[in-house]
């Protein structure tokens, strides 16, 4: 008994290894960091919650653009149209055998034949151009196969099913309706190197915001710095709870950040829908994805050690050791 | 014997101000315990500064522990702080932390367990009568309380060189004979003492030999002699 209890008080005076030192040092400055927060909960959460919002808004545009793009290639698809102008020594009958063909095929929603004649009606009925018409001496109007692919088809096949298509015998010229779609995606590209611009932007404030809060925290301790550099504290250990203090701002803003998007996703949800059902689409709104969620998170964390970096290693050398 | 401070003709001034010392050689051998004595303002507690590295020398070369203190550099300052305990006449606690947390400060930073601490931290308030103490906060000590915080923590790690600056500056002189008599333990078990104070008529009735400061320049004395100002070494 009493040897057992001396060879424990040996192995407590000897100090841990090194490596079980760090982590030890590493606990501790992670409990005091969240141990001084917790301690002014008002002010933490005020931080934290600006953070929460410089980091939602990219998010929140990142999730806008996505569920764009989502909509851009599903909801929008359903009006999309590809029309095949076929030569004008196809007959009727081999056009009419040749839209049956097309109807049959993957990918392929419908396909309606429009003749020569019928063209000529509806061009007449609908253009207004009607009598010029008249002064030609032939109908200059192709006939036309209106192919509807199966909606929701992925854009690229979309594009093989046009490429296969117009190299049909029977086709002149095959087109696809699909301008103002390439439109949107071309704003949707602006739009995400906008929000990445915005993101780098917003990074540069959140990096601000908590170096000035950190700023602040090692004005407050000053005494306590003084103290620890005055007994001989390596400047590593004087830093560490500045650093895990940024690191939970960050945590604690990506988290807010988070929860912000998939509040605003969930109040947007029922007006989407509404607006979907209109394009005959049942698609309902993306949440926060969940990589994306991983970086927003990653970025708050990391921007939060990084801006307690800048700040620490601004101000603690200016500190002095007490008295 | 070794020494343990060596001051060689060691001058300083902060900035352009006036020199606060000058001139000053003087020895701590180990295991030594001393008394700096001299008005205010003469130099004493430049001349712990000095010795902790918490000012440098404008003229002059000091070795503590065997190391001449220019040749260590800024980041290696912090091990070199750690062989040193430290108080001072405002002994400087951290006011929202416990007794207890105030004296564990020097073993957490050197990584000690738990356990480790929770022993030597109650070995060292043991040690200055504040055991039943060590929940209480700072602010609820008398000053005499607060001092003897401050030499707990300065001793908890076992340094070997204590620097003392006025430790007893605002003590009754009861309780500031207890303070002394506490360094005078540690200086018994090994620890090189050396206590800036002008509290002559306490120390006077101690044994320990006198290092005297006045004008920035040094003359050492016996206890016997400290009156009379007659001879001089």
């Amino acid at each position: 008994m009493s040897s057992r209890a001396s060879s424990r008080a040996r192995r407590v005076a000897q100090r841990p290894s090194w490596p079980e030192r760090l982590l030890q040092d590493h606990v501790r400055a992670l409990r005091n960091s969240l141990g001084a927060l917790a301690r002014k909960p008002v002010g933490t959460l005020l931080t934290a919650f600006v953070i929460g919002i410089t980091l939602a808004l990219p998010a929140g545009l990142h999730t806008l653009v996505a569920n764009l793009h989502q909509a851009g290639s599903s909801a929008l698809q359903g009006t999309l149209r590809l029309s095949l102008f076929l030569d004008d020594d196809v007959n009727q009958a081999r056009g009419e055998a040749l839209t049956r063909e097309i109807a049959r095929r993957p990918g392929v929603s419908s396909a309606q034949y429009i003749s020569r004649a019928q063209a000529l009606e509806e061009f007449r009925a609908f253009s207004g151009f009607g009598e010029a018409l008249d002064l030609l001496k032939e109908n200059p109007l192709p006939a036309t196969v209106v192919v509807t692919p199966r909606s929701g088809l992925p854009r690229v096949e979309t594009e093989a099913l046009l490429r296969d298509l117009s190299a049909l015998p029977e086709v002149a010229q095959a087109k696809l309706d699909q301008k103002w779609l390439e439109r949107l995606y071309a704003i949707l590209e602006l739009v995400q190197r906008a929000v990445l611009m915005i993101a780098a932007a917003l990074a540069l404030a959140v990096l601000v915001v908590i170096g000035n809060t950190v700023r602040l925290d090692i004005e407050n301790r000053r005494e306590e710095i003084g103290i620890l550099k005055l007994i001989g504290a390596t400047p590593g250990y004087i830093r560490r709870p500045f650093l895990y203090t940024g690191l939970w701002y960050g945590l604690a803003g990506g988290a807010l950040a988070c929860l912000l998007v998939e509040a605003g996703v969930l109040a947007l949800a029922e007006p989407a829908r509404q607006l979907a059902g209109l394009y005959d689409s049942q698609a309902g709104l993306l949440g926060l994805r969940f990589d994306a969620a991983v970086a927003v998170f990653g970025a708050g964390m990391g921007l939060g050690w990084l801006g307690a970096f800048w700040a620490v290693s601004r101000h603690l050398r200016q500190v002095e050791p007490a008295p | 014997m070794a020494d343990i401070i060596h001051f060689h003709r060691v001058s300083h001034r902060y900035g352009d101000g006036p020199q606060i010392i000058s001139d000053v050689s003087f020895t701590l051998r180990k295991g030594e315990m001393a008394f700096l004595t001299g008005p205010s303002g003469a130099g004493k507690s430049t001349l712990l500064r000095l010795t902790a590295l918490l000012a440098r020398p404008t003229r002059g070369q000091i070795v503590v522990e065997g190391r001449n203190l220019a040749d260590i550099k800024p980041r290696e300052i912090p091990a070199f702080r750690r062989q040193i305990g430290l108080t001072f006449q405002n002994p400087s606690l951290l006011n929202d932390r416990s007794v207890f947390d105030n004296v564990a400060l020097p073993l957490l930073i050197r990584g000690h367990s738990g356990e480790d601490i929770g022993r030597r931290v109650r070995a060292a308030l043991d040690a200055v009568g504040l055991l039943p103490k060590e929940k209480a906060f700072p602010l609820t000590l008398s000053g005499g309380e607060q001092q003897r915080v401050g030499i707990a923590r300065a001793v908890v790690a076992k340094p070997p060189l204590l620097l003392a600056d006025e430790p007893t500056g605002n003590l009754d002189p009861h309780m500031a004979l207890e303070v002394m008599q506490l360094f005078m333990r540690f200086n018994e078990v090994g620890v090189s003492v050396l206590v800036a104070t002008h509290a002559v008529s306490l120390i006077s009735r101690l044994p320990h030999r006198v290092i005297h400061i006045e004008h920035g320049s040094l003359e050492q004395r016996r206890k016997a002699e400290l009156m009379e100002k007659t001879i001089e070494f």
